[in-house]
């Protein structure tokens, strides 16, 4: 009979209900016999109880009930009861509950245990909810098992150590020389929870980073051993060997290098080499060359490695595969101050990527696009941007919009072409442009002033294909344009709900003529949204009063 | 950093909730149902990688999804972890799965929760990555189970002698 029978019985029951309240009813009834079976003092099913128990609180029912059961599990001899045990104390208990004390002195005991798979337990838990008191407590008896067990041990006692070390910093001292001897280790599980475990180390503490520095020979010789040894089929998957270890490893010399000339330069012909040799046609490939890259960019390292590293990221652009061409989108963001030039060079494929099919990598196109942009290559940047912005996703519209504008602005060749292109951005994605950027746009057109006539037979224009937030600025400097023509444009954008009150004022602050005038401004004065009603009394009574001024007040 | 490991199925019923972090209860749940609403919103040809919803972390943390058939497998890692690292790591999860349960499926996973749990334990300690190696994975997860059966056998013998 497997353990699990009275599990798997409860589940089929618990499946067969077909209502949420008949599931309910179902575990509440069971929850009772449990509750029932915990309080008995001794039985043969105790450890298919707590099962059941923590499958039931995986559905989302409380189960707190159970703590003091793997309390008991815990110290039971038997290896099934502490299995369950310490599952049930992973999932119920943590350092603010009074129960998990009382599990420390077992956590103590099985350490020691003759059984390494009790052994096993132990580190387990104490590295998922061990509390600072308890990691105090057993911290010797961790470093003990760092150097004198099994490789099984010693590498679930090393990442044990890495929990100890963020609950309590100063215990990292001790940790550190263990975990320097560790890096002589064959057995990849603990050379991998050695690494991490320096990791951990390096970034609590500066000085130790600096001692650590010392081993960046050992470290490169493992790399090379990895990188270029032939077929080692313990370890081989997809034809590189190890690919976690040697994404480990590449961290932990980033972390090194950073900010260091001496170490960086005695990684470069490592990571050269590593950027080379890996085989970037399966994705575990991939995995270590990203790797290899972010640590290039992240160190000191020379020109031309960092060229090297860019070029790799402009080949992942081109991949088939969506989540390389994402992060290589996200490193080359965070490249693109410091290494402009080298980015520069893929504008071409970043440009391609505004047409992905995946949001999220056309939302990374669009900013690096808008951080390329320069003055030399500002109009056929903008020609993409503006083809980019009639099809874009409605939630980039607003975000592409004022980026063009602020583009716009930095490197516009002439004022025409600015108005231009802001005009096309308004006449594309009116309703998403942030109501800040009309005035500005009003301040522009009103600087330009040789550009009065062009700029108001483009807005006319605009006006009349699409009312939404073109508001019209300058109209005084009608020409060729008849004021009731406009006054009609105008009148339609007012009674357009689509357009915003701020259209409405900025529409109503330039009627120059015609008593139409009057009709429409007075009923604005009863309008609800208080700037409009304010210009509307004002403007009326400007008409009533000052009739024969009006030309001169109107702008 | 792990943060959480999650499976559950296309219409949100958790299959496996492991949590590096406590939470109360209501909060796990609340994690769970965020997770699915944001995993299940993505068409299947965009990257698998999501920003962290709010519950679970804020900005340094990601989702790292993979979905097979009629499960998600969802990672939340914040930035120490290697995305592409990760996403190896799901597959060997699975690879693993299929190999203990022979042909793996959802089934498997909702009626031995429990071993899953247990192979878990080998890949994954503390949030942390612990044996990326599918052979000795196995090789110690059924070391474990033989122990545990020579157990019950044990106690069958003492009831009966």
């Amino acid at each position: 009979m497997s353990p699990s029978v009275p599990l798997q019985e409860m589940i089929r029951a618990i499946r067969s209900a077909r209502t949420q309240c008949e599931e309910r009813g179902v575990i509440q009834r069971e929850c009772a016999a449990i509750r029932a079976q915990f309080r008995q003092a001794d039985n043969g099913g105790r450890s298919h109880n707590l099962a059941k128990l923590l499958y039931v609180h995986m559905l989302g029912y409380p189960a707190h009930f159970g703590q003091m059961e793997c309390v008991r599990m815990i110290a039971s001899p038997r290896y099934s009861e502490k299995r369950v045990g310490y599952l049930g104390a992973m999932m119920l208990l943590d350092e603010k509950q009074d129960a998990s004390l009382l599990i420390t002195n077992s956590i103590k005991n099985d350490l020691s245990h003759s059984n390494q798979y009790v052994q096993s337990l132990a580190l387990c838990t104490l590295a998922c909810m061990g509390s600072a008191e308890m990691c105090r407590d057993l911290a010797p008896e961790i470093d003990r098992l760092l150097r004198a067990s099994n490789s099984y041990i010693k590498k679930k006692a090393a990442l044990c150590a890495v929990h100890i070390v963020r609950k309590v910093h100063d215990l990292g001292e001790l940790f550190a020389p263990a975990a320097r001897s560790l890096l002589a280790e064959k057995n990849h599980g603990v050379l991998h929870g050695a690494v991490v475990l320096i990791i951990e180390l390096c970034e609590r503490n500066p000085e130790t980073l600096e001692r650590f520095r010392k081993v960046l020979p050992d470290l490169v010789q493992i790399m090379k051993g990895l990188v270029l040894s032939g077929y080692s089929p313990e370890h081989d998957v997809a034809g590189i060997s190890d690919p976690f270890l040697q994404v480990r490893i590449l961290r932990l010399l980033r972390i090194l290098g950073h900010n260091n000339e001496g170490a960086s330069d005695a990684m470069n012909d490592l990571l050269a080499q590593v950027a080379t040799n890996t085989d970037s046609t399966k994705t575990v490939g991939n995995a270590v060359l990203y790797e290899t890259v972010l640590t290039v960019l992240d160190i000191k390292s020379e020109s031309g490695l960092r060229v090297l590293a860019v070029n790799i990221l402009g080949r992942f652009l081109l991949n088939n595969d969506r989540n390389i061409r994402y992060i290589a989108m996200t490193s080359l963001q965070k490249i693109v101050g410091t290494d402009h030039n080298a980015v520069q060079r893929h504008r071409g494929t970043i440009v391609d990527c505004l047409k992905d099919q995946d949001a999220s990598v056309k939302r990374r196109a669009l900013e690096l696009s808008l951080a390329l942009v320069s003055a030399s290559n500002v109009r056929s940047m903008m020609k993409e941007l503006l083809l980019f912005l009639s099809s874009c996703p409605a939630e980039l519209k607003a975000h592409a919009a004022s980026g063009i504008f602020n583009a716009a602005e930095r490197y516009a060749p002439s004022q025409r072409w600015h108005i231009d292109t802001i005009l096309h951005v308004l006449t594309t994605a009116g309703g998403d442009v942030r109501d800040e950027t009309v005035p500005n746009l009003i301040q522009l057109i009103t600087n330009a002033s040789e550009l009065h006539c062009y700029t108001v037979h483009k807005l006319y224009r605009a006006l009349l294909t699409d009312i939404s937030q073109v508001s019209v600025s300058n109209q005084s400097e009608i020409r060729f344009v008849t004021e009731d023509d406009v006054l009609d444009a105008l009148e339609t954008v007012l009674q357009s709900h689509m357009s915003g009150p701020l259209t409405a004022c900025l529409s109503l602050h330039h009627f120059t003529t015609a008593s139409r005038i009057r009709s429409i401004v007075s009923i604005y004065g009863s309008c609800i949204d208080v700037e409009l009603q304010q210009r509307a009394v004002e403007y009326n009574a400007l008409f009533k009063k000052y009739d024969h001024m009006r030309y001169a007040t109107a702008r | 950093m792990i943060k959480a490991i999650l499976i559950f199925n296309n219409h949100g019923k958790p299959r496996l909730s492991k949590f590096y972090e406590h939470y109360n209860e209501d909060t796990e749940q609340q994690i769970i149902r965020e997770t699915f609403h944001l995993v299940s919103k993505r068409d299947e040809n965009v990257c698998n990688f999501l920003e962290g919803g709010m519950l679970i972390g804020g900005s340094d943390y990601k989702l790292i999804y993979r979905h097979y058939a009629t499960l998600y497998f969802v990672f939340c890692v914040d930035s120490s972890e290697s995305e592409l690292g990760i996403l190896d790591l799901i597959q060997v999860f699975v690879e693993t799965l299929d190999k203990c349960f022979e042909n793996v499926c959802e089934l498997d996973l909702i009626f031995h929760v429990d071993k899953v749990h247990n192979i878990l334990a080998e890949m994954v300690m503390g949030g942390m990555v612990l044996e990326t190696n599918m052979n000795e994975i196995i090789t110690q997860v059924d070391a474990q189970n033989k122990m545990e059966k020579s157990e019950v056998s044990l106690t069958l013998f003492d009831i009966y002698s």
